[in-house]
């Protein structure tokens, strides 16, 4: 059977357009494991080309409004699963509350991919290089996902359970994903490592911190790519955690993130390799970060 | 329903409809169907932009794109900007002018998405251009002539929003 990209997507399905999440939820409900969601398709009907996935029923979430939007409150930002990148790319709301994130989407694929890969569609594909996860997950973002028979929020550190897997249930959907604002004081930094500006991560690094007279607290590093999933390195966080980030600790915070990974070696990169440069950016995109608070004036 | 559905989108400014199966790309039914082979087919996977159109006027992928999910929107094609010879547009104009075209493959591409960009930013820098169109590849120029002929199309679009001498716009 043909494994390969053909110029036609080589699989027979229903297509549905549902205009409301309830009407989507009630055909995930029928159709089940056959259904197949199609957000911007980026990956999804790349891998239908190539035969990875043959879903019976395709659901285009695109035509539904409640799924399409970014709104500023009081407590922080939430953005529609259907939301495009380009859209938020956009948003002076998440340029000035969440420059990692801000960051991390710029440098994803192409203005065209972009215009219509959704934010949704990068968290549910769960690649572990997915560059929109480090950056959520260092500001503390939440997902809301829903079912027919209600609806749950849990971390999105907690949503990633493998590559290509997440905590979603049959039947359920991402709706929502929510980003706290962040402390007074807070700066944040991505950084990607990658063979050419249009390719998934080698590694991907975000970090955020908050600047309390000389020491840093709340520290968060995040790294793509060198795991099964998006994870946190715990073990540098707390060794920064209530302390001056002097240069010296800002490399041994590196280097404890490096030992703390679990790369593999693929076509991307080494494992060796993605150690070395984890010591590197990881460094890096702290020192990058303490310059934010700076600029942001949030310390003298 | 995998047989075919009715689409009704704007082409080039005209309405068109006809009905489609659910797994129809958009690049074969402009190509194939509606014979507008200016929409180049080349990867396949979002990777090249030679498959670059318009959606209400953004750069998107008729290769990863279903015929189904442009019902009710506007599609423009390299075929849509010009009649002939005697009405290219100032980039079209500028990409012959500037030597950004060889083989030719990659060029309906370029056009779209700069017409893009121009419309946003009228006054790129080379940078801006060059972060704009690194989805679009091109085997045989080596980009630098396309980069001059998007900013010559944009000087050319400022000196003539504001005839006399401008400062700064006209230089290039
Ligand atoms: C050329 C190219 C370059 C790329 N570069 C990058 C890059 O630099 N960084 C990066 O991270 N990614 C990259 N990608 C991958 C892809 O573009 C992104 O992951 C994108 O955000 C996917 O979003 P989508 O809306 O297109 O998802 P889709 O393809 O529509 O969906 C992806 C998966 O998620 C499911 N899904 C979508 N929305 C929901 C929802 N609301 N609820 C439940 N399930 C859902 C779908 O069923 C499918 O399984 C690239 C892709 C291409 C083609
Ligand atoms: S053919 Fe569509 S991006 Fe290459
Ligand atoms: S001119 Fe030949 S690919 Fe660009």
């Amino acid at each position: 059977m043909n494994r390969f990209n053909t110029h036609i997507i080589p699989v027979e399905f229903e297509y549905h357009e549902p205009r409301t999440i309830r009407e989507a939820l009630e055909l995930l409900a029928r159709w089940g494991e056959d259904a197949k969601i199609l957000a911007g398709g980026t990956d999804l009907l790349v891998q239908m080309k190539m035969r990875r996935v043959e879903p019976k029923c395709v659901i285009n979430i695109k035509r539904i409004p409640e799924l399409d939007y970014i709104r500023e409150g009081p407590a922080g930002v939430r953005i529609g699963a259907a939301t495009r990148l380009r859209r938020l790319e956009r948003s002076g709301a998440i340029k000035r509350l969440f420059p990692a994130l801000h960051r991390a989407i710029g440098w994803m694929a192409s203005v065209q991919v972009r215009n219509m890969a959704t934010i949704g569609g990068n968290l549910c594909n769960a690649s572990p290089a997915a560059d929109t996860a480090p950056p959520l997950m260092v500001y503390g973002a939440r997902v809301k996902l829903a079912s027919v028979s209600g609806e749950r929020t849990l971390p999105l550190e907690d949503f990633f359970t493998g590559p290509g897997q997440t905590a979603m249930r049959p039947g359920e959907m991402l709706t929502e994903i929510w980003i706290p604002r962040q402390p007074e004081g807070t700066g944040s930094a991505f950084i990607k490592v990658a063979r050419t500006a249009m390719d998934l991560a080698k590694v991907n690094v975000a970090v955020a911190l908050t600047l309390k007279g000389w020491s840093a607290f709340n520290v968060r590093i995040a790294l793509g790519s060198v795991a099964p999933t998006p994870m946190r390195a715990r073990e540098a966080e707390a060794a920064l955690e209530g302390r001056p980030p002097t240069e010296g600790l800002l490399r041994r915070v590196g280097d404890i993130a490096s030992e703390e990974i679990r790369p593999i070696t693929d076509v991307r990169s080494t494992a060796e390799y993605r150690r070395e440069v984890t010591k590197v950016i990881v460094a890096d995109a702290l020192r990058k970060a303490l310059g934010m608070v700076r600029v942001g004036g949030g310390v003298g | 329903m995998t047989e075919p559905r009715v689409i009704r989108f704007r082409l080039n400014g005209e309405w068109v409809q006809l009905g489609v199966a659910p797994n129809e790309l958009l690049i074969n039914v402009l190509r194939e169907r509606l014979h507008l082979t200016g929409t180049k087919y080349w990867c396949g996977i979002g990777e090249c932009g030679g498959c670059t159109v318009l959606l209400d006027g953004e750069p998107v992928l008729s290769c990863l794109t279903l015929a189904v999910d442009v019902d009710g929107r506007e599609i423009t094609t390299i075929e849509g900007l010009a009649t002939g010879e005697d009405d290219l547009t100032p980039l079209q104009r500028a990409f012959i002018e500037e030597g950004a075209i060889q083989c030719g493959f990659c060029t309906p591409g370029f056009i779209l998405t700069a017409q893009a960009l121009l419309r946003e930013n009228p006054n790129p820098t080379e940078e801006e251009i060059r972060e704009y169109v690194r989805g679009n590849l091109c085997r045989c120029t080596g980009y630098v002539n396309i980069v001059r002929a998007i900013k010559r199309a944009a000087s050319e679009a400022a000196k003539s929003r504001r005839p006399g001498p401008a400062a700064g716009a006209a230089s290039g």
